[in-house]
């Protein structure tokens, strides 16, 4: 029936132009922003920008990625910067025990948010988007209360070398966001909980009805998802080499949803693009990194953010026929 | 003069005659049971009438005029009111705002708040609402909120109401006011159209009935003139001969329970609310037990409270000899029961996974080590079950929404028998499912307890509930009101026994 109603043009198939946009829409668009940038960007095409490209888009990945999980069970989770900045503001508190115990504390602190945020939603059954609109807000005042609202440098080298450091000639940021990526594409791909889950997005009363720990699996996607922001905020903090929990990964949230969105991950839930979701993470990347280097205002930047987001959507809308 | 007419109303969905030429009439001051089972076109007519839909073709007359409701607010306004199931007003506000909702009293163009109140009061009390009008709408029982909108509909000088269901989830003493409010507006001359399938209810105060059947027109007249069990046949069966002549089902007929061996599953006095009243019955292994009745009597409330998808107030459960204390559907497949939900896309199928990864869905702990899960083993399953039901799919890895509702329904059989069950609910196993793939599942339903397995089956589909049950088990309005077994599984004894009164022993 659905083939029926797309009457394209000969030149063109159109129904399977739009089977292959959503999917394959991102890649071709990064394709063609970096052929662009090497003909058009001076010093684009080198090693140390594309260094820094990486560097700044790596926390992006990772928040996203944990994004992508809880989009998958047809959920949002808002309150990712609010634990990236609580990670940040325990980071300093605790290196005085050394690194791990900081980072320990740090991904502690993203296990409590993470079950707050998959309590609310799968036991108290609250909307996704209320639950952590609660945490969006509250987990940024706390980190703020902890961290007395003062920035704080970071000396401590063996922290630093995860922001700054190298292996093998690449930053050890983008190792940690690259094995991430492996981590969660396994996750979906190749465990239950990873197949629970997409069960679960895709039609959750029938998930029920097979006899799935539904409420399990929902929190333990929260609880993932906040424990990768966290990764994300000590990471940042390490690059940046300091923690000031009122700036450290504002806004994050909604890059993450774009990433998310624009890699073709549907925000109706049971599909996962892993891949897809860091290609739209470098696609965004791309676009502010060509407009920077242009000289465009940014806010001209923004707009461009919102029509893509905007495309994005209405490619991969569902189609109502079925 | 006629109130309402309906004149060879069609109408057509892609696929669907909801409406094949359909008339009826309403008199003023009468009381008109419309009736059906399941997709008969109960509701499409009265979206038609309210507005909601338009008619592809026939004509509505009202009050001696052709009309022709473009939008609900259409209907409203000329004068139809319909009260549905769920109660359409606004839970937030008090009790006396929604009755006035848009036409509140006013002083100097404000709304005069005291006035209100106190008309709000005077008008509920005759519905018997004694609750305090300044409550938001919201706080007060179901039956109580139905009652305003009953009043609020009457207010706006309806002259036809239609009133869907409108008992459901009503005690016995609000049903008494209910009755009287209508005897009330009976005598004031309004119309109403009561749809119902509690036929004590109909026989009580109805005049008149319409009974639809898949989308035609299959008997409207006096109901008085009208046996139970007549009109029992009329909504579900078909003409016995025919039946007998197409040779109905794929059922094999041959008895296969053992009446000897111990239940497989043994029901004991479930009770829910409004719905359920002491269902009890035993299914034995290699037994297939139908449960008989209409729409709305407890048949899948009691499949899905045996699957821990519905709650119960009390009951015991026992599945193998194992008491299946407080049912969850974890804990229901755990003990070996399987539920096929009667709504495959809402309940059961995941529509945007993959043949495969329906299959295996219950099972995957199985299927995997230390969380991760064996291809090879699930590749076993899979190809077990899609051999074993012959599903058609062009492989494993189709999307099951891509596929026909027949293969669709195989794949989720297959889901459930992955689980290894010892009890199988099966819920309108083969509706809206083509000729073929009917006879599969059916034969499939016999093979199965061949097997030893303890089959619930549920169909509104008389001939198949009879050729494919061993007993069949009748629910009336939530009570179990007899047990058909041996030379009694017939579809006459299956009308009668749902047709005869009620003697309200609860």
């Amino acid at each position: 029936m659905s083939t029926e109603t797309v009457t394209a043009r000969p030149v063109v198939d159109g129904a399977r132009l739009r089977a292959w946009l959503p999917r394959y829409g991102v890649y071709a668009a990064i394709v063609l922003l970096v052929v662009y940038n090497i003909f058009f960007t001076p010093y684009f095409a080198t090693w140390s920008n594309l260094r820094i490209q990486l560097i700044q888009v790596a926390p992006i990945v990772i928040v996203a990625l944990g994004m992508a999980l809880v989009i998958g069970t047809e959920g949002i989770d808002l309150s990712v910067g609010s634990v990236m900045a609580l990670a940040a503001a325990f980071i300093p508190l605790y290196l005085g025990y050394g690194v791990v115990a900081a980072i320990l504390v740090a991904l502690l602190a993203g296990v409590a948010v993470g079950l707050i945020n998959g309590v609310l939603v799968a036991r108290v059954g609250l909307q996704p988007i209320v639950a952590t609109l609660a945490l969006f807000v509250g987990g940024r005042g706390l980190a703020v209360v902890i961290s007395e609202g003062k920035l704080v440098d970071i000396r401590n080298a063996d922290f630093l070398y995860l922001g700054s450091g190298d292996l093998f000639g690449i930053p050890v940021l983008v190792w940690i966001a690259a094995l991430m990526v492996l981590i969660v594409a396994f996750v979906v791909r190749r465990t239950v909980f990873g197949r629970r889950l997409l069960a679960i997005g895709g039609n959750r009363p029938a998930a029920e009805l097979a006899g799935l720990p539904v409420k399990r699996v929902l929190i333990t996607v929260y609880v993932v998802c906040s424990v990768l922001a966290s990764i994300a905020g000590l990471l940042s903090v390490a690059r940046i080499q300091s923690s000031d929990a009122s700036s450290v990964g504002l806004l994050i949230e909604l890059s993450a949803i774009t990433a998310v969105v624009v890699g073709g991950t549907p925000l109706t839930g049971g599909k996962v693009r892993v891949l897809g979701t860091v290609a739209g993470a470098l696609l965004m990347q791309l676009v502010i990194a060509t407009m920077i280097k242009h000289n465009l205002q940014p806010s001209t930047t923004e707009m461009v953010q919102a029509v893509i987001i905007l495309i994005a959507v209405y490619v991969a809308r569902e189609r109502k026929t079925r | 003069m006629a109130l309402l007419e309906v004149i060879d109303v069609s109408k057509i969905f892609p696929g669907v005659r909801a409406l094949d030429q359909v008339s009826f009439t309403l008199q003023p001051g009468e009381v008109h049971a419309l009736v059906g089972e399941n997709g008969a076109g109960k509701s499409t007519l009265i979206k038609v009438l309210t507005g909601v839909y338009q008619p592809d073709g026939g004509d509505v007359r009202y009050l001696d005029q052709p009309v022709q409701f473009g939008t609900p607010m259409d209907a409203q306004r000329a004068g139809i009111s319909t009260i549905y199931q769920e109660v359409n007003l606004v839970p937030l506000m008090s009790v006396a705002q929604n009755l006035f909702l848009g036409r509140e009293p006013r002083r100097f163009g404000l709304i005069d708040r005291g006035r209100m109140e106190h008309q709000a009061r005077a008008i509920l009390t005759d519905y018997g609402v004694s609750a305090d009008v300044r409550r938001p709408l919201g706080t007060l029982a179901l039956g109580a909120q139905q009652m305003v909108a009953l009043a609020r509909a009457v207010m706006i000088d309806a002259k036809v109401v239609i009133m869907d269901e409108p008992t459901s989830s009503l005690e016995p003493r609000e049903v008494q006011t209910l009755f009287g409010v209508i005897r009330d507006l009976h005598s004031r001359g309004i119309g109403i159209i009561y749809v119902s399938h509690r036929l004590d209810e109909l026989y009580q105060i109805c005049d008149a009935v319409t009974i639809l059947r898949d989308g035609k027109l299959v008997h409207t007249g006096r109901l008085a003139d009208l046996e139970r069990i007549r009109l029992v046949s009329l909504m579900l069966g078909r003409d016995m001969a025919e039946v007998r002549r197409e040779g109905a089902t794929a059922f094999s007929g041959a008895a296969t329970g053992d009446v000897e061996a111990t239940p497989v599953l043994r029901v004991r006095e479930l009770n829910s609310r409004h719905k359920l009243h002491d269902v009890t019955f035993d299914v034995r292994p290699g037994e297939v037990v139908g449960l008989g009745g209409l729409l709305g009597a407890g048949r899948s409330e009691t499949i899905k409270a045996i699957g821990g998808a519905y709650h119960l107030d009390s009951g015991d459960i026992q599945v193998d000899g194992k008491d299946l204390r407080k049912p969850t559907p974890v804990r229901a497949v755990r003990f070996g029961v399987a539920v096929q939900p009667e709504d495959r896309k809402a309940e059961g199928i995941i529509p945007g996974l993959s043949v495969r990864e329906n299959i295996a869905l219950a099972v995957l702990p199985r299927l995997s080590r230390f969380g991760f899960v064996s291809d090879r083993k699930v590749d076993e399953v899979v190809d077990r079950y899609m051999k074993r039901l012959q599903i058609k799919a062009s492989g494993p890895d189709q999307v099951v929404g891509d596929l026909s509702g027949g293969n669709q329904q195989k794949v989720l059989l297959a889901r459930l028998l992955a689980t290894g069950p010892k009890v199988l609910l099966l819920d309108e196993p083969t509706r809206g499912i083509d000729v073929g793939a009917k006879a599969e599942v059916q034969s499939l339903i016999d093979e199965l307890a061949a097997e030893g397995l303890g089959v619930v089956l549920v169909s509104s589909d008389a001939e198949e509930l009879v050729e494919g049950s061993d007993r069949v088990v009748v629910l009336r309005d939530g009570v179990v009101v007899g047990t058909l077994t041996g030379a009694q599984v017939t579809t006459e004894d299956l009308m009668s026994t749902i047709a005869t009164e009620a003697t309200r022993e609860h």
